[in-house]
């Protein structure tokens, strides 16, 4: 078997007292898209935040591409290869939309902390932001305050810094939060393109959404997966149905 | 890139554009012929006084404009660099050593920078209140340092030399103010030209996003503590060269030049000329500089004023005195400045005789609080005045309260002007 590109063994967060994640473990093949569902609460983002370094583990190993990250800040997880997107908004507000993905591509394209090079004469680097603004659609937005924008536009920037540096493993917590049905029928497709050949995992409550897109699907209740299994197995699933699909019958008839 | 489409071709060829080369190079033909037109030596002082001042809120805005880090401690990186170069200037002429004097600001800068990788190694782990008391700390710990340490610092009476015992540079000596205002200009050109181009590498384009978000940075594959790390370092250097500027222009250094008082000027200039501009900390050090030796020539409380600017520019123009310029880009653009002009010479004159008022009372409430027998006079826009004379006081008091409800009076219709000139969706103006 080849080696996982993500991994999680035995993964516990507590905060605290109170255990947040209560042992993960889960196994995602490269090129494989899987998603993460389940009730708010159930500690998705908490795990989203595990894996990309932003909170120190408290039991449990996390390997990446069979390399163990558990204790690596989430820069040197990145440059190994991972990149992940927030539930909230998260960009640099007061840089242009531009600026915003340059730098979610200047260490992907090797620039370093280099303080000899000027950036607008880097016509390579230059054209690949260019491209990732043309991809999500914010080319004519290029020059605007990334703060400015409106929600959706925001969301689409969030998802354009995350793909930006053409990591093997993206991570997208809810990346159609919020959006109006078509933004998230475009934002789909939009994930679909820049995911081929990659690893995606995401957490997602459009179960469109997740149907749609996902290879596997885990079910996280209460800090831990009650079950990992194809889309159709899932929605087989009778464990899954009374834990967590039950109340939400309607948008998974509607899909199949 | 070949798949980029003709848009991201034109959009990314983003290069100096040549305006801006232009501008460069502009400034340094200004700089230049600065002295034909102000050649008194009283003006040559001021303007290397501000040169100094210039790069020294430069470098400081390479922290807190550029790097989202409020530092209270800023001119130990001046002071040192600036011992440092009057030790060297000493040495060059007792040891003769052969190094010409342009040279020494850099040997100054040097020494800034290699006591910011030592304090930047510890402090930039974290931005804001962490990082504002650390600068804090060190800055009360070098003062302190300086009274100590005498065989450096030359305790109280600090230390001095003679710049011209070096090597002479193209037959130059620096015997004269004007030698070294041309000395000055062009190392306050090149530092300044480096400075902005930090700005523009991938350093210092991280440093911005660093400040914007400094979490989202690390998950793009930055360490926000490195990357302010080179900030810092990058700032002390140009610090430290504008002190070896100011060693090579007072020939002395004392702790006054590192301590607290000195951090907190430099604090002033930059934010009172604008943080969220390159060249804010410049038209904030000309301007201070302007009031310290001009202002200071004509009245003892030039502080309290430059105390009264700092308090309205952070109260009412955050973006500093170059974003109230920025601001009428948009009116200029569409050539609706003729809009404004009108509304602010209405809002102007009440607005200078509640200035005169105030200023009448606030000196003559000086003169007569510091009682001394004998001294009932104060000048002002060259007239005598006189506390005895009851009428001063009136005058200063109507002219406040009539011009203040002038200046209110007159504000709404400024900014019905600012609506007007700024409005996006009218047509283009006409006057
Ligand atoms: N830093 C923290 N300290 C303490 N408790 C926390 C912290 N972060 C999250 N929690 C708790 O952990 C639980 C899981 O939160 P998490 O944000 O991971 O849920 P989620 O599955 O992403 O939910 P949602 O669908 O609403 O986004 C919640 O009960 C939350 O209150
Ligand atoms: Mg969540």
């Amino acid at each position: 078997m080849t080696v996982a590109a993500l991994e999680l063994d035995g993964v516990r967060k507590n905060f605290g007292l109170t255990e947040i994640i209560r042992g993960v473990d889960l196994a995602i093949e490269k090129g494989e898209r899987h998603a993460i569902i389940g009730p708010n609460g159930a500690g998705k983002s908490t795990l989203f935040h595990l894996i990309s370094g932003k909170y120190d583990k408290t039991e449990g190993r996390i390997r990446l591409n069979g390399e163990d990250v558990t204790d690596l800040p989430p820069y040197e997880i990145n440059r190994r290869g991972l990149s992940r997107s927030f539930q909230i908004t998260n960009i640099f507000p007061r840089l242009s939309v531009f600026e915003n993905i340059r730098c979610g591509l200047l260490w992907s394209q090797q620039y370093r902390y280099c303080f000899w090079k000027l950036v607008d004469n880097q016509r390579d680097l230059n054209d690949r932001a260019m491209a990732v603004l043309e991809e999500i659609g914010l080319a004519d937005r290029a020059e605007t305050p990334a703060g400015v924008l409106t929600y959706a536009e925001q969301r689409g920037l969030e998802i354009g810094i995350t793909i930006a540096g053409g990591a093997g493993v993206i991570m997208l917590d809810e990346p159609t939060a919020g959006m109006s049905h078509s933004e998230t029928e475009q934002a789909v497709e939009l994930i679909r393109r820049v995911t081929v050949g990659k690893t995606l995992v995401m957490v997602e409550h459009d179960m469109g959404v997740v149907f749609n897109l996902a290879d596997r699907i885990s079910v996280l209740v209460y800090g831990e997966i009650i079950a990992t299994d194809t889309p159709a197995n899932i929605r087989a699933n009778k464990a899954v149905q009374e834990a967590y699909l039950g109340v939400t019958d309607d948008a998974v008839e509607g899909v199949a | 890139m070949s798949t980029a489409t003709p848009l991201g071709l034109a959009l990314a060829d983003r290069r100096l554009p040549g305006g801006q080369i232009g501008l460069w190079l502009g400034a340094l033909v200004i700089v230049l012929l600065l002295p034909l037109l102000f050649n008194s030596p009283v003006a040559v002082t001021i303007m290397n006084q501000m040169g100094i001042s210039i790069v020294f809120a430069l470098s400081y805005n390479m922290l807190l404009g550029q790097g989202g880090m409020l530092s209270f401690g800023h001119a130990v990186f001046f002071g040192l660099g600036g011992f440092m170069a009057m030790h060297v200037i000493n040495i060059i002429e007792f040891e003769e050593l052969y190094i010409p004097l342009p040279v020494v600001p850099f040997i100054g800068g040097l020494f800034g920078m290699g006591f910011a990788i030592i304090v930047g190694s510890f402090s930039t782990r974290r931005a804001g209140t962490v990082f504002a008391m650390i600068s804090l700390g060190v800055g009360e710990l070098v003062a302190a340092c300086s009274i100590i340490f005498v065989a450096f610092f030359g305790g109280e009476e600090g230390i001095s030399g003679d710049r011209t015992m070096g090597p002479p540079v193209f037959g130059y000596e620096f015997l004269t103010e004007i030698e070294v205002y041309y000395l000055t200009a062009v190392v306050v050109f090149v530092t300044a030209l480096l400075m902005y181009l930090f700005s523009r590498t991938p350093a210092g384009r991280m440093a911005n996003a660093v400040r914007d978000n400094d979490e989202r940075a690390e998950f793009v594959g930055y360490s926000q503590r490195m990357v302010r790390f080179i900030s810092f370092v990058a700032s002390g250097f140009f610090a430290g060269a504008a002190g070896g500027l100011f060693a090579i222009n007072y020939e002395i250094l004392t702790e006054e030049n590192l301590n607290l008082v000195t951090s907190g000027g430099v604090l002033l200039m930059a934010y009172i000329g604008g943080i969220g501009f390159f060249i804010g900390p410049i038209v904030g050090a000309i301007l201070l500089t302007l009031l310290q030796t001009v202002l200071s020539n004509h009245t003892e409380l030039w502080q309290l004023y430059v105390g009264i600017l700092f308090v309205l520019t952070v109260m009412y123009v955050p973006r500093g005195l170059t974003g109230l310029i920025m601001m009428h880009g948009i009116a200029f653009k569409t050539r609706r400045l003729g809009l404004l002009i009108v509304p602010y010479l209405k809002v102007g004159m009440p607005l200078a005789v509640a200035l005169f008022g105030f200023v009448t009372l606030l000196e003559a409430g000086h003169v007569a609080n510091a009682g001394i027998v004998g001294h009932t006079e104060f000048h002002w826009l060259g007239t005598v005045f006189d506390i005895g004379n009851m009428g001063i006081w009136a005058l200063g008091l109507v002219c406040l309260l009539a011009g203040g409800y002038g200046t209110w009076h007159q504000s709404s219709q400024v900014r019905e002007a600012w609506h007007a000139a700024n409005d996006m969706t009218a047509g283009e103006g006409t006057s």
